[in-house]
């Protein structure tokens, strides 16, 4: 029992320097009328993936809802906002036609595994470490830009650590 | 009337044994014998290692099987990610493992366009071929695959996202699920392995 609490221990010690490893570069955060967008990124692609996932998130400081209903990138032919959940095993990605609402007075959080900004017909690879120009439109606030930091997809803390020496 | 019931009594009895029996063990095993025939059928698909897939494939050396697409922002990439990930986790000890990558979108994913993209993943073969053929090797994985109309002309695809694991007889054995815990998936691959 005592070993076992100690692996643990150890467990948690060496798993802690690999988290802190992710140097994770922030985007500025950006304010637009009552709304303040924060913890941007994107995902960066693999060879060939004509598409990929940029994420952030949205505080309404205001009185009334807005809807953020576009985006576009100079990278995305076209860009769309998805949401994508997992139903029993089965991975399914809806369009949300009507925008995305965010109340007031209320967070609304894109983020991996769930709602997000889709990149589609790339014209380009988002590279681990690079920004992506993103400009997002809300019915009431308008348009604003985001430059959003480009990261590799982490997993588990485990793996793809190929420029560690774990 | 006694005697009539010392008759129906027991036969009731039998029956509604019989009917747990069947509950309890027969349906769940028919269940495990369908289970048994995952991967098994008539299809023929082609790998960017330039050989055939079919049901034959699947023998000779333990494989994991997955299905997805490349116009895929979130669970194939991560899914080949964690894959990646296993094979580091393993080491030698992986060196049997084939992966195969299908698509369930062989409108767009081409033997050229899954190549590069599954290409940096060492071992992983991506699979594709004619429509027919990929919906018949759905069937044989109980894959689930549906296309979803977007606007701007584009499309999306709702699949199942589970790493199918088979033996090296190509024998059906358990599947990973999407972003299960790392150490669970590597007991799963270690007993396959073993």
């Amino acid at each position: 029992m005592k070993n076992l609490m100690k692996s643990a221990a150890l467990l948690m010690f060496l798993g802690a320097p690999a988290m802190a490893d992710d140097k994770m570069s922030m985007m500025q955060e950006v304010n637009v009328g009552p709304l303040k967008l924060s913890d941007g990124f994107a995902h960066a692609t693999l060879p060939n993936q004509p598409v990929a996932g940029g994420f952030v998130t949205i505080t309404n400081t205001g009185e009334a809802a807005d809807t953020l209903i576009a985006a576009q990138s100079n990278l995305a032919g076209v860009m769309q906002i998805h949401e994508m959940a997992m139903q029993d095993d089965t991975m399914i990605m809806r369009e949300l036609e009507g925008g995305l609402v965010v109340p007031a007075g209320e967070t609304v959080t894109l983020e991996p595994g769930g709602l997000h900004l889709m990149f589609m017909q790339l014209n380009g690879p988002l590279v681990d470490g690079e920004d992506v120009i993103v400009t997002v439109t809300f019915e009431d606030a308008g348009d604003v830009e985001l430059t959003l930091p480009v990261r590799k997809k982490m997993h588990g803390g485990h793996g793809m650590s190929h420029d560690g020496d774990s | 009337m006694p005697r009539l019931l010392r008759i129906v009594v027991p036969a009731g009895a039998l029956v509604a044994s019989a009917v747990l029996v069947w509950l309890a063990w027969l349906q769940p095993y028919l269940a495990e014998e369908d289970v048994l025939k995952l991967g098994h059928g008539d299809y023929s698909l082609v790998g960017t290692d330039g050989q055939p897939f079919t049901e034959a494939s699947l023998q000779g050396a333990p494989s994991a099987v997955f299905f997805g697409f490349t116009h895929c922002p979130e669970v194939c990439p991560t899914t080949l990610g964690d894959i990646a990930g296993w094979q580091d986790e393993l080491g030698d000890e992986a060196s049997d493992l084939r992966v195969f990558f299908v698509t369930v979108d062989p409108e767009r994913d081409t033997t050229e366009m899954l190549g590069d993209y599954v290409g940096w993943v060492p071992g992983v073969v991506g699979v594709t071929g004619d429509a027919a053929e990929i919906r018949a090797a759905e069937k044989a994985f109980r894959i689930y695959s549906r296309k979803i109309p977007l606007s701007d002309g584009e499309y999306t695809m709702d699949h199942s996202a589970l790493v199918l694991l088979f033996d090296d007889s190509g024998r059906f054995v358990e599947p990973i699920g999407y972003q299960e815990d790392l150490d669970r998936a590597l007991a799963k691959l270690r007993r396959l392995l073993s």
